[in-house]
């Protein structure tokens, strides 16, 4: 057998979004944040797959369903390096990446546990200080959140 | 515009609304009784006990001739029986015309006033920013030095955990300052600071000796070192006594020196200072009322 009929075949959809190009084991970190568990859209997914450009990569298949930038770039969090793909009609219609937000509303939890955020129910927010390393100041308690300490709600 | 303005950090104010404050401040050191805010209702809520900063802050207050409600600790009201905190800001929002908080948890000002429908000023959030603490000290510069520019400061002490050394390091960048940074290894300034510092294109300079930058700097800001604050107490051992202030040590300095301090005061100041010409730790803290006033009457727009 030849090396491409060895990869996890994944149909293709006619209508809806192809977010490729995920890190490894944040699949369904994206799913999350795309609130996709709560949606009727079939959907596909597929982690570890085989990846010319990244080594290994996670793919999410999205059947009727379009996202707005907003939404997207909610997924900067965990999957900077995703590709948006749209088809209409089995055609590629728009292809885009994702941009870090300056604002990350109510995703992250503050790394401080003296954190009003940490006490009340109160939707966090915070500022992205440094979009390279993606550096998190909490817009409450003014700490800082690195990206190794990020910890989602 | 200060009117109807939040002060819950150091950065909600620019550098020209801080010398304006100021301006009123001196203002209303010279006329402390001015009573413009006869017909107001000031609100001063402490979630946790400071009986300085409350005091401070209501004497300001009546000598506006505003009322005052409020607490002084939250165990005896309705916070203590699960209230949260947004509630108790709409509700005391809808009683008063501006709300003056203390909060033991960090961000709890910032949060208030994102639910309030009147001005909050943050009177201490959990470790985080004390902000008319600073303002204080700002104007106990200005006033001992006759400016805030161009001035040699030297930070003494628990510079890691001192919230009133981060915000004053952070305000004075703006003032072209060298700071000198003296405190033991486990105490410095740290780099989130010196960042500050830097990304200002200023100076600073770290000693662990206390003698060494006595005679070059024109403010001494000394805070208190606690013995929580190390990982081993033997470390704290050896280093107590090294960073008290002594009459002895402050025959060689210049004419303009004014040591500072947030107060309230252990031993790291030794009471043989108190009433030398360099001490203006007990001035600075009534210079607290005036700044409050003057915060008070601007961000009610009733003194510009
Ligand atoms: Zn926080």
């Amino acid at each position: 057998m030849d090396k491409d009929k060895r990869q996890l075949n994944v149909s293709a959809i006619k209508d809806g979004t192809v977010i490729d190009h995920i890190p490894v084991n944040n699949v369904f970190k994206v799913i999350r944040i795309l609130d996709l568990e709560n949606k009727n859209n079939q959907m596909l997914f597929g982690d570890n797959l085989e990846s010319k450009k990244y080594g290994r990569k996670g793919l999410i298949k999205v059947q009727n369903a379009y996202f707005t930038e907003e939404e997207i770039n909610k997924i900067a969090l965990v999957a900077p390096t995703a590709t948006i793909i749209e088809i209409k009609d089995f055609n590629v219609t728009a292809k885009r990446d994702v941009q870090v937000p300056d604002e990350i509303y109510n995703l992250v939890k503050c790394i401080n546990p003296n954190c009003i955020t940490n006490i009340e129910q109160i939707p966090t927010r915070f500022n992205v200080v440094d979009k390279q390393n993606m550096k998190l100041q909490c817009h409450y308690c003014e700490k800082f959140t690195d990206k190794d300490n990020i910890d989602f709600l | 515009m200060i009117k109807n303005k939040n002060l819950i950090s150091i950065t909600d104010f620019t550098k020209d609304e801080y010398l304006k404050i100021l301006r009123i401040a001196a203002d209303f050191e010279k006329n402390p009784n001015q009573k413009l805010l006869n017909d107001h209702v000031v609100a001063s809520l402490f979630f946790e006990p400071s009986t300085r900063t409350r005091l401070s802050f209501e004497t300001a207050a009546n000598r506006l001739g505003a009322r005052v409600i409020g607490f002084s600790d939250s165990g005896s009201t309705s916070v203590k029986k699960g209230e949260s905190l947004k509630d108790t800001i709409i509700m005391v929002s809808s009683y008063a015309d501006i709300i003056v908080m203390r909060h033991p948890k960090d961000g709890a000002a910032r949060w208030a006033s994102e639910v309030s429908s009147v001005p909050v000023i943050n009177a201490g959030d959990g470790a985080n920013q004390h902000p008319t603490q600073c303002m204080l000290d700002l104007y106990s510069i200005m006033q001992t030095q006759g400016t805030l520019d161009n001035l040699n400061i030297a930070f003494v002490g628990d510079l890691k955990y001192g919230r009133t050394v981060h915000s004053l390091v952070q305000a004075m960048c703006n003032f072209n300052a060298t700071f000198h940074l003296v405190s033991p290894e486990e105490l410095k300034l740290p780099s989130s600071v010196k960042m500050h510092i830097k990304n200002s294109k200023l100076t600073y300079h770290q000693y662990t000796d206390l003698n060494e930058v006595i005679p070059n700097v024109d403010i001494i800001y000394m805070t208190r070192i606690q013995r929580e604050r190390f990982s081993d107490p033997m470390e704290y051992e050896k280093v107590k006594n090294s960073y008290i202030l002594k009459r002895s040590m402050l025959q060689n300095v210049k004419d303009n020196l004014k040591i500072l301090h947030p107060l309230p005061r252990v031993n790291e100041i030794s009471e043989d200072v108190d009433n030398m010409k360099e001490a203006f730790y007990f001035k600075q803290a009534e210079n607290g009322v005036y700044v409050r006033q003057a915060l008070l009457a601007s961000i009610l727009g009733v003194k510009e």
